[in-house]
């Protein structure tokens, strides 16, 4: 049955904003309620058209009657990507946890809602040398986070689970996204490779998979509109590797021995350029790649674009200064090849005279 | 012993290759050799050698020759004066550059770019071929042809494409046997396959050695992967021993330890690939372990701290192996695909294909340890 009444959390941030616009666009669904703590900004909120903005937490009770008045059938829960220069400290997760408790304690009291889809996050998983290199959605790590976001996030799916469990009516999917990029979005990776000298583990080289803005948008429209699978990974094709993906930046890595890792990090997080929290620090060493075959097969969709693809286009949306750029590069090839030849020529030329 | 290989033959002649100098204005221009596959997979390789020396190759003369190479190897191929029987021999003479100096420049300046611009493919597991057959394998081929003087034989039991698990006993404290079955396997296979090889999770916990690992084509000892290299059709290198084969100590060299829980057969039999018996006879001699030390183990969070006749008494120097003489035999395949993959489920079924496998591994080791007069000179 297709939705009427869609509820989004999280309309201050990209996916939640844009998901919300893509649904207002769409005549076929009859009203979309945009929740938040802070309205979106005036580019986002200006493409949001229709959707109706409510300024409300999620801890506070009030939610249960927006929820009930509006009839809401379909809830998308998107609030829990990390704020790119906040720390993922006890007020994000108090947020993260307690907000979503409240969110499908109040679902599970209105009869209407019938289809409930959470952002999650593939750093469930964790990132650790212990683990096969590919998680599909029925893995768990041998080695799991034992704190911060990627704790959290699992804690939050576990609520989901319990919440499917007592509304055995209500149809649930989880969407583990890889880390996002794009040209537009503004997350802890995108800050980090726009770092003009990026700091890496010493030592470690890291497998990276990530998805495109508009492939994960494009995926939280169609768990929207269809019943799916309860757990699906959401990531693209292929894999780079950190100092690949440095390179293709034509950024300068800046290796760090592991003990000084930690404290890079926390500069990083004061000066609010990136926060990192350990577990992010921990993919700089190990990485972590996500099976994408549920994805295709019961979801029904494949990712426009590949790893490589949504990297280079968020590098080209930035229109990086590059110190070191593919044309710079080439340039120093061809300076090389003619200076070894002429070197060549003249020693030649002098063996011969002599 | 090297006459049962497709390509065994070609072994002296490289051996040749590595010893002849480069600047070589008194040695005799060799006689034009027919073109062989392998040459071509080794441009740089090949380009060096100061033989049969047309000055530039006849591109189009070439390129019906590889159809199915892809073009950055047709390219190579061009450039290597080898690809070209009919090209005219010149003599090198003193003071010159080595013969197609040119393209091996371009190769490495290519490669530069490529590895500066981050233009190159990883696979998911983290294997990267461009690294592995242009810095990896060319490090390791010194070891391979000089130091080991590795004989492979058997090697046309391996399939040339599709997904085949090789099985191979573990040795020598340091894991070089893995690194000397992948070389045998790219290098002496006329397909030039690359080993995808089954580590233990130390291996990746460690810095560099980890990353090199997994872009070598190294991925983790589980079922689950694996499963999946073997489906995608890749060619899986495994050591059931595992630490205990590796890290035995020295008197009981040769003797094969239990084979863990039959992981690999299980992998096998799942997917219905072949499972490929291979002995490495020469690994256990090159760091003789002749006591351990559990206590310093412990505290550096390793399966065994080895004390070999040179380690730790000469430092760095007891890294070095001693240059014994190797054999890699690999035999029959066991074929899995009959039996299908429910087969998987029958415990008793894998235990004993494990000991089938097992009991192949060793007695050709006895048979090769039999025909060798001691272990430096094979």
């Amino acid at each position: 049955m297709a939705p009427s009444v869609v509820l989004v959390t999280g309309v201050s941030r990209f996916l939640g904003g844009h998901l919300a616009a893509r649904l207002a666009a769409d005549p076929s669904i009859e009203r979309v309620l945009g929740v938040d703590t802070v309205p979106p900004g005036p580019d986002l909120g200006s493409r949001m058209g229709r959707a109706e903005f409510i300024r409300a937490d999620l801890r506070n009770p009030s939610i249960v009657e927006v929820i009930a008045r509006a009839d809401v059938d379909t809830v998308v829960h998107a609030a829990l990507s990390p704020d790119p220069s906040g720390r993922w400290g006890s007020a994000a997760r108090e947020m993260s946890v307690l907000g979503t408790m409240r969110l499908l304690a109040a679902c599970q009291t209105v009869p209407t809602v019938r289809r409930v889809v959470l952002e999650s996050t593939t750093a469930v998983y964790g990132a650790s040398p212990l683990d096969p290199a590919l998680f599909d959605e029925t893995m768990t790590s041998n080695d799991l986070p034992t704190a911060g976001y990627a704790r959290d996030a699992a804690e939050i799916e576990g609520c989901l689970r319990g919440f499917a469990r007592r509304r055995a009516d209500v149809s649930t999917t989880v969407l583990r996204f890889a880390s996002l990029v794009g040209p537009r979005i503004d997350t802890v990776v995108t800050r980090y490779f726009s770092l003009p000298v990026v700091p890496t583990v010493l030592g470690y080289d890291a497998r990276l998979q990530l998805l495109h803005e508009e492939d994960a948008l494009a995926v939280l429209e169609l768990a929207v509109a269809h019943d799916t699978p309860d757990v699906v990974n959401v990531a693209a094709d292929g894999v780079l590797l950190l100092s690949q993906a440095i390179r293709r930046a034509g950024r300068v890595p800046l290796p760090v021995p592991p003990p000084a890792v930690g404290l890079v990090g926390r500069a990083l997080a004061t000066a609010r350029v990136a926060a990192f929290s350990p577990e992010q620090l921990r993919l700089l060493d190990f990485g972590r790649v996500v099976d994408t075959t549920r994805l295709r097969t019961a979801f029904g969709f494949t990712p426009r674009w590949t790893t490589v693809q949504a990297f280079d286009d968020f590098v080209r949306g930035r229109a990086f200064h590059a110190l070191a750029g593919r044309e710079r590069v080439e340039e120093a090839e061809r300076l090389v090849d003619r200076g070894v030849h002429a070197a060549v020529r003249v020693v030649a030329g002098l063996g011969r005279w002599a | 012993m090297t006459a049962d290989g497709p390509d065994a033959p070609s072994a002296p002649d490289l051996d040749g290759a590595q010893v002849v100098p480069l600047h070589a204005g008194d040695i005799a221009p060799a006689p034009a050799r027919p073109t062989r596959s392998r040459r071509r997979a080794e441009p740089r390789r090949a380009t060096r050698r100061p033989g049969p020396a047309p000055v530039t190759p006849d591109v189009a003369a070439v390129a019906p020759a590889v159809p199915d190479a892809p073009p950055e190897r047709a390219r190579a191929a061009a450039r290597t004066p080898e690809a070209t029987t009919a090209a005219p021999p010149s003599l090198p003479h003193s003071g010159e550059l080595p013969p197609g100096w040119e393209a091996t420049l371009a190769d490495a300046l290519g490669f530069l770019r490529r590895r500066l611009t981050g233009d190159y493919a990883v696979d998911e597991f983290g294997f990267d071929a461009d690294l592995t057959d242009n810095v990896v394998l060319p490090l390791l081929r010194p070891l391979y042809r000089t130091w080991f003087r590795v004989e492979a034989t058997g090697l046309h039991h391996v399939p040339a494409e599709g997904g085949a698990l090789v099985a191979a006993n573990h040795s020598g404290t340091l894991p070089l046997d893995a690194l000397m079955t992948s070389v045998a396997l790219h290098d002496d296979h006329p397909a030039h396959r690359h080993l995808r090889m089954l580590g233990g999770d130390l291996l990746f916990r460690l810095p560099v050695v980890g990353q090199l690992s997994r872009k070598h084509g190294s991925t983790l000892a589980c079922t689950a992967d694996a499963e999946r290299l073997l489906t995608a059709g890749e060619l899986v290198g495994v050591w059931p021993e595992g630490y205990k084969g590796i890290g035995k100590p020295f008197a009981d060299r040769y003797k094969l330890q239990r084979f863990g829980r039959g992981g690999f057969v299980t992998a096998a039999l799942r997917t219905g690939k072949p499972i490929i018996p291979c002995s490495i006879v020469g690994a256990e001699e090159i760091y003789p372990k002749i006591a351990d030390v559990p206590v310093l183990a412990r505290l550096l969070n390793l399966p065994y701290f080895p004390v070999t006749p040179m380690f730790p008494l000469l430092g760095p120097l007891g890294a070095v192996p001693l240059p014994t003489k190797w054999h890699i035999e690999f035999g029959e395949p066991v074929s899995t695909a009959e039996l299908g993959p429910d087969a998987a489920d029958d415990p008793m079924l894998v235990f004993n294909l494990a000991d089938q496998v097992r009991e192949t591994i060793q007695l050709t080791l006895y048979r090769l340890l039999g025909g060798r007069r001691n272990a430096f000179e094979g």
